[in-house]
């Protein structure tokens, strides 16, 4: 029925903390902030000021490259605070919630009379656009790019990844409305990515206007990076754009109800939470009250997001606007003794220097150690064993240390992003920052070309 | 213990950082903190999770890789010295005699090379980078027994300063800085590092102990190896030469210990499988190639047997693997390692004054392995172009 995707070079980080599939209960949190800094590169330009009342829908600040890309508010309330940094760099705007949303009403219009302006104009004009990204740079789509298609990975294969399938069951009719609204967007097609070995939801398989594919094999198989390498591959100039599934859903709902209504189930796992499970919540949400619950300690590790891409926050901290799960693991600041030589049965690595080789299967409690300090190259052939992309990690990365932007090209800079290299970040022994150094090569090259 | 350590850290500390007596020689502290302690440092920015490996574990576990091979080492050494001069000595009294001429060497290496190490650190402010520790036990293990300790001292400072620190300290070097040193030596001082009287203990001052090795034997033309076990000294069966009960440096000789070390390597995943078995694949098909023709004793060395004497094992297995020196692409590798063997068998028949060739193969492959990735990294790219190419027409 469909094209199937092997991936054969990757690995599964088994970790302790996955989350139940069951709905915990949770008292709605009281603010919510929207952060520039989830959109990289986003410069703001703020509509609104301190005291001013917003609806969800309401529009906060507008890109200062694009005008026409604007950042609405999830909730409804009162604008409490907007705080700067250094230089009055915005970093977050903070909404006092009311206890039953309020909305702004769109008309988004009819399905049968869409088409790709008014989708556009939708989109921009309720705040949704951004969660349109596009590649190359791994930033948000421009609205006057003809994407040649779209992605959509339906699974996230990452550790103690959320389950689309799951989070997604019933929401059939607002999926589909996603997708027929995202195909007014391409000349392309939609692509569906789905899993090879389980039986995906009906929500995925069931929906109509996509051109679905399977994937099987380890972690970064769930990325759309490596779906769209294998699919249809970006060359120069070409431009992809992609979206998670959750956010398809909540795209489908604006359409169908004419609301933007941000609520999202996200996944709260990993080994310092108790019963890991998922919740309901609404995109940029305070996270204190749920964390205060579930919490084990207080030493701990806690991101928005998973633990090879995500952000660390504190735990009075906020929902990324692009994370669907918050994972917490232990801090990893403690000193070791001997290193070099102990046995290291809880140690994860894809080499077999540790005796956790003896337990394949085992599930691991890790926290953020860096297990050793920064060093020159010396290991190599590391990076190609997890990085299923017919690139050259360690060149590509080098050319981007030293500022070649022809080398970069020609290595493929255009198809990556970060995320498809959290794993060579991870097994690299030489402990380089590798998922900051493709962020700077991707900034470079597209401050190059505009 | 832990907490005892940890509390002398934290007292001698304040001396060696920022404003401190000892500011200059931090790194050098921090060295020792390091080896003591993994730092309790937690990822910044990035994933969240790190892999449990970092540099100071590799290098540890190549240097126990080599350990097999040096203790057999040591053991060969008495072996070759005693059975020469016929005094009946028992196995341990072998290994004693081997330990006694082995150690010496083994603490000037590692004390020249890694004095250099800590100067260079301090002297430009920077951390002590783990890879002496298996460059300070391969140049022992490569070298003559009978090697002067001055000699051995000379060629360490040769290969730490003009071998690696004038490219920028480990990683960054083209040639691997053992063999550097070797060859320095042997183009330097050659009465010591080849001929017929060095690769036995003290063949060179007692007339009764002969010291040539196989390859050296066959060079000038002799029969060397025999299937008849235990002919005479002077000749050898190939289960000798595997199991290393042969004349040679020092950690060279056993295949049987080098095997080991190798599958130790391939196991844990460190050393590279890809050189190592195109690098056998190279050696056999010139010895095969060689076998062929057979004009000559060392031509027609059966192909199976020149992989178990001489360096040839040795040197694939430590030192065409090392990662910094061999081509860095996978499919580099196999061509690299390939051309490894395949050289040193070719240099071994064709250069009758010096019949050890896989110092030099290596060496000259080091130098073209920049060149072997350039062209593999270029298909690539002319991959992606074509690609491009195609959508465009």
């Amino acid at each position: 029925m469909s094209i199937d995707i092997k991936v054969r070079r990757g690995v599964d980080i088994k970790l302790v903390g996955e989350a139940d599939k069951v709905n915990g209960e949770l008292s709605p949190s009281e603010t919510c902030v929207v952060k520039p800094s989830d959109f990289h590169e986003v410069v703001p330009k703020l509509l609104v000021a301190e005291g001013d009342e917003v609806l969800a829908g309401t529009p906060l600040f507008y890109s200062k490259d694009n005008d026409r890309i604007r950042f609405t508010s999830p909730v409804s309330g009162e604008v409490a605070e907007i705080k700067r940094g250094e230089k009055r760099k915005i970093l977050e705007i903070k909404i006092l919630a009311d206890k039953e949303v309020r909305y702004e009403t769109f008309n988004p219009g009819a399905s049968s009379e869409l088409n790709k302006e008014k989708v556009t104009e939708a989109l921009l004009g309720a705040g949704l656009w951004p969660m349109l990204r596009q590649r190359p740079y791994d930033v948000i789509a421009n609205p006057d790019d003809a994407p040649k298609a779209i992605f959509i990975s339906g699974f996230d294969s990452a550790p103690l990844a959320p389950d689309y399938d799951f989070i997604l069951e019933g929401s059939e009719a607002d999926f589909q409305a996603g997708i027929d609204a995202l195909s007014h967007l391409t000349a392309g097609k939609v692509r569906l990515g789905l899993r090879a070995d389980s039986a995906a939801s009906k929500t995925f398989t069931e929906a109509k206007g996509v051109e679905v594919h399977t994937v099987s094999g380890p972690h970064p198989a769930g990325n759309v990076g490596i779906q769209i390498h294998h699919l249809d591959p970006i060359n120069k100039g070409e431009v992809v754009w992609f979206i998670n599934p959750q956010d398809v859903a909540i795209v489908g709902r604006f359409f169908n109800t004419g609301k933007y209504d941000a609520s999202k189930t996200i996944c709260v796992a990993g080994s310092e939470v108790n019963q890991p499970r998922y919740y309901k919540v609404i995109s940029g949400m305070g996270l204190s009250g749920l964390l205060s619950e579930t919490l084990k300690g207080d030493h701990l590790r806690i991101i928005s997001g998973n633990v090879l891409t995500g952000t660390r926050i504190e735990k009075e901290g906020y929902l990324g606007y692009y994370d669907h799960m918050v994972t917490a693991i232990p801090e990893g600041d403690e000193q070791e003794l001997f290193g070099w030589i102990a046995p290291g049965f809880n140690k994860f690595s894809t080499s077999r220097a540790f005796w956790s080789w003896l337990t394949p299967n085992k599930k691991y409690v890790l926290d953020s150690n860096m297990h050793g300090e920064k060093r020159a190259y010396v290991v190599t052939g590391q990076y190609e064993s997890v990085l299923p992309m017919d690139i050259y990690p360690q060149q590509l990365i080098k050319a981007i240390m030293v500022g070649d932007i022809e080398a970069m090209e020609n290595l493929g800079i255009y198809e990556v992003s970060a995320e498809d290299f959290a794993l060579c970040e991870v097994v690299c022994t030489s402990k380089m920052d590798v998922q900051k150094t493709i962020q700077e090569g991707l900034d470079m090259i597209k401050h190059e070309m505009s | 213990m832990k907490k005892l350590l940890s509390n002398f850290f934290e007292t001698v500390k304040p001396n060696f950082e920022k404003g401190g007596k000892l500011e200059k020689f931090h790194p050098a502290l921090d060295a020792f903190e390091t080896f003591v302690f993994v730092p309790g440092e937690s990822a910044k920015s990035g994933a969240h999770i790190r892999d449990g490996i970092d540099l100071k574990r590799t290098m540890i576990f190549v240097v126990i890789a080599m350990v097999p091979a040096l203790l057999f080492g040591m053991y060969n050494i008495g072996f070759q010295h005693f059975s020469q001069t016929g005094e009946v000595v028992s196995t341990m009294g072998m290994f004693l005699f081997g330990l006694w001429k082995v150690l010496p060497m083994i603490i000037v290496s590692y004390g020249v090379g890694l004095g250099i190490e800590f100067l260079f650190a301090i002297l430009r402010g920077h951390q002590v980078n783990e890879g002496y520790l298996v460059t300070g036990m391969l140049i022992p293990l490569i070298m003559p027994v009978d090697l002067p300790l001055w000699m051995l001292a000379v060629s360490v400072v040769f290969a730490v300063i003009i071998g690696k620190e004038v490219f920028g300290g480990t990683g960054m070097n083209i040639l691997n800085p053992a063999l550097t040193a070797r060859a320095f030596l042997f183009f330097a001082y050659p009465t010591y590092m080849s001929g017929n009287t060095v690769w036995v203990a003290d063949a060179s001052t007692v007339d009764a102990i002969s010291g040539e090795t196989i390859l050296g034997g066959l060079a000038a033309g002799k029969e060397v190896v025999t299937e008849a076990a235990a002919a005479g000294y002077g000749s050898w069966s190939p289960m000798e030469a595997f199991l290393g009960l042969i004349p040679g440096s020092v950690g060279e000789t056993s295949t049987l210990a080098i095997i080991l070390g190798a599958a130790f390597l391939l196991w844990t995943g460190i050393g590279s499988w890809r050189i190592m078995l195109s690098g056998l694949i190279g050696a056999a098909v010139m010895g095969l190639i060689f076998n062929a023709f057979s004009v000559n004793a060392l031509m027609a060395l059966p192909w199976y047997q020149h992989l178990v004497v001489g360096g040839f094992a040795f040197g694939l297995v430590f030192m065409a693997t090392d990662p910094v020196s061999a081509a860095q692409t996978n499919k580099g590798k196999i061509i690299y390692g390939f051309l490894v063997g395949f050289f040193a068998i070719m240099i071994r028949v064709f250069n009758p004054a010096y019949p050890e060739g896989i110092m030099l193969a290596i060496l000259l492959m080091n130098v073209f392995a920049p060149l072997i990735d350039h062209y593999v990294v270029e298909g690539n790219v002319k991959r992606r172009l074509k690609r491009m190419k195609a959508v465009k027409a």
